[in-house]
């Protein structure tokens, strides 16, 4: 089902924990949809990112694009950083199943949430970030009807 | 080989050898059509018809009353639509419960497009169907009750007998789907009053794609593919002849074994829910304590999510299922699950362990040792934990 790309980062997350005083932290998704993610920043003066962890609750591809969208961003400036799109995080894991492409776009939220987070903490504007959604599943189209 | 603990035995059961032997002849020297006229054929004819007086009579059920099927699926899909069509001038009203398999559900789902209303029960947090709420909601337009023997997620057995007994006092067919406990637990139709019955061959170690359906004699119900004259003009079609085979050596070799196994799985089976929600904290029991399928144990995990469960289990060489969304290919949890009350984040952590006579107490070890440490794992990364943690601990 999933890439071995995906599986290694399921397997042995990048990046797993809490940065305690954090410059961002962003928390996106809900945990009736059975997926959470939490990006913990350290971003220096230069508003470069020096440290990135995570923490999810979710299926194997919500760990994984958790893990990689860290690694992603990591060393990056918040400018760059806000560059990574879910399409970086599935093609940095060789794909995803259709139905865990929402995993992707969680992640790419969760960033945007923590950046958010730091931008308004540290009253300063990054230009192009838009105040994320707490919840991407609600964009979902609805099943498909039967009979 | 790589280490195989399946405890999965709900989802499917592993064909028994002696099964698969019986099975063999009927696709090679053996493969005549059972309606052909000549000799060469006539054999099995007659092995076909041995198969039914095995299942009529592990059920205390009449030969002619066995309607061999492709599974319970389709038994259900017959049950329902047949009984709905030839009884719908006596009304358009059916009972079943929320936690029956889909295949009962999208069926009663299907009828309800066509005119018919249909009670869904509740059950309580066992997963149990209240009587009370069962007879308030029979109506004069009440032509079926339908309700599954066992549940195939969490184990309940439902109280058949008392469901029987009540439709028959109110003159309504009563139909149960009972996949997952026949084969398991002791079933009398007679006894329990059942006038319908499905059942599947590959969950009692037969083969897969056969089943049958009892229907009691003198029940109305219409044919369900039309045809040829084979069983009974009901359900046309040449009969699966090894199928049935193996799925009579199956019936025959679970009736012989039943008290055994059962006696077996069930110590097993508790001794595993003993240490499960000992020793890991946060974890609760899924479905009726003591009146379950002896091989069936259902667990919630608080903060972790099913998908990564299994997916760290079958790292370890475990295979198991859980009610989690990901896993249903939808974004809600397990309707099961949230019938008896768990709230989704509680249900998305659930995991289904189903033993069968091989499951040693050396293999509930290791998956009990291998659970403690991927829950742990899985919990270090979870937000929910840590937010939990961090308000337990202000």
């Amino acid at each position: 089902m999933y890439t071995e790309k995906v599986m290694d980062h399921f397997q042995n997350p990048r990046n797993v924990g809490e940065i305690e005083n954090a410059s961002g932290v962003g928390t996106v998704g809900n945990a009736k949809c059975g997926d959470i993610m939490r990006i913990y920043l350290d971003i220096d003066d230069k508003q470069v990112i020096k440290d990135v962890k995570f923490k999810t609750f979710g299926c194997g591809a919500a760990v994984a694009t958790s893990s990689m969208a860290t690694e992603l961003v990591k060393g990056k400036s918040v400018y760059d950083a806000l560059k990574v799109t879910n399409k970086a995080v599935m093609e940095a894991l060789d794909g995803l199943p259709p139905v865990k492409v929402h995993c992707s776009l969680l992640a790419e939220e969760a960033i945007h949430a923590a950046l958010w987070d730091y931008a308004e903490k540290h009253d300063i504007k990054i230009e192009g970030l838009e105040k994320p959604k707490s919840d991407i599943h609600e964009d979902e189209e609805d099943e498909e009807e039967e009979y | 080989m790589k280490k195989l603990i399946y405890l999965d035995n709900a989802a499917t059961t592993k064909t028994a050898p002696e099964v698969v032997e019986a099975m063999l002849p009927y696709f090679t020297e053996k493969f005549g059509n059972p309606s052909s006229v000549y000799s060469f054929a006539a054999g099995n004819k007659e092995v076909v018809s041995r198969q039914r007086d095995i299942i009529a009579d592990v059920l205390g059920a009449k030969s002619n009353e066995i309607y061999f099927t492709a599974g319970g699926s389709e038994s259900d899909n017959w049950a329902l639509k047949a009984a709905a069509e030839a009884y719908g001038d006596k009304g358009n009203h059916i009972i079943t419960t929320k936690i029956e398999h889909h295949a009962i559900l999208h069926t009663a789902e299907y009828l309800e497009k066509r005119g018919f209303e249909v009670t869904y029960l509740d059950v309580d947090e066992d997963g149990k169907v209240s009587l009370e709420e069962l007879k308030r909601a029979i109506r004069p337009t009440t032509i079926l009750i339908s309700v599954m023997f066992a549940n195939n997620e969490i184990g309940t057995l439902q109280p058949i007998k008392e469901i029987g007994k009540l439709a028959h006092e109110n003159g309504i067919l009563f139909h149960t789907d009972a996949v997952q406990a026949f084969g398991q637990v002791p079933i009398q139709v007679d006894e329990y009053q059942i006038d319908m019955l499905s059942a599947s061959g590959h969950k009692l170690n037969g083969p897969k794609g056969i089943g049958f359906l009892y229907i009691r004699k003198g029940v109305k119900i219409r044919s369900f593919v039309h045809g040829g004259a084979q069983e009974r003009k009901r359900r046309a079609g040449t009969e699966n002849v090894p199928g049935i085979v193996g799925l009579g050596a199956a019936v025959k070799r679970a009736a012989a074994t039943m008290e055994e196994r059962a006696g077996k799985e069930s110590s097993l089976r508790d001794y595993l829910i003993g240490r499960v929600t000992k020793e890991i904290p946060y974890c609760r029991l899924n479905g009726h304590k003591t009146d379950r399928l002896p091989n069936n144990a259902n667990f919630s995990f608080r903060f972790v999510e099913g998908e990564s469960l299994l997916i760290m289990l079958d790292g370890k060489g475990i295979c198991a299922s859980s009610g989690s969304a990901c896993t249903s290919g939808s974004l809600d949890p397990s309707h099961v699950l949230l019938a008896i009350g768990l709230p989704h984040e509680i249900a998305h952590g659930s995991l289904r362990l189903t033993l069968s006579e091989e499951t040693t107490k050396e293999d509930i070890d290791y998956v009990v040792d291998s659970l403690r440490e991927i829950v742990g794992t899985l919990r270090n990364m979870s937000p929910l934990y840590e937010d939990f943690m961090k308000k337990e601990h202000k």
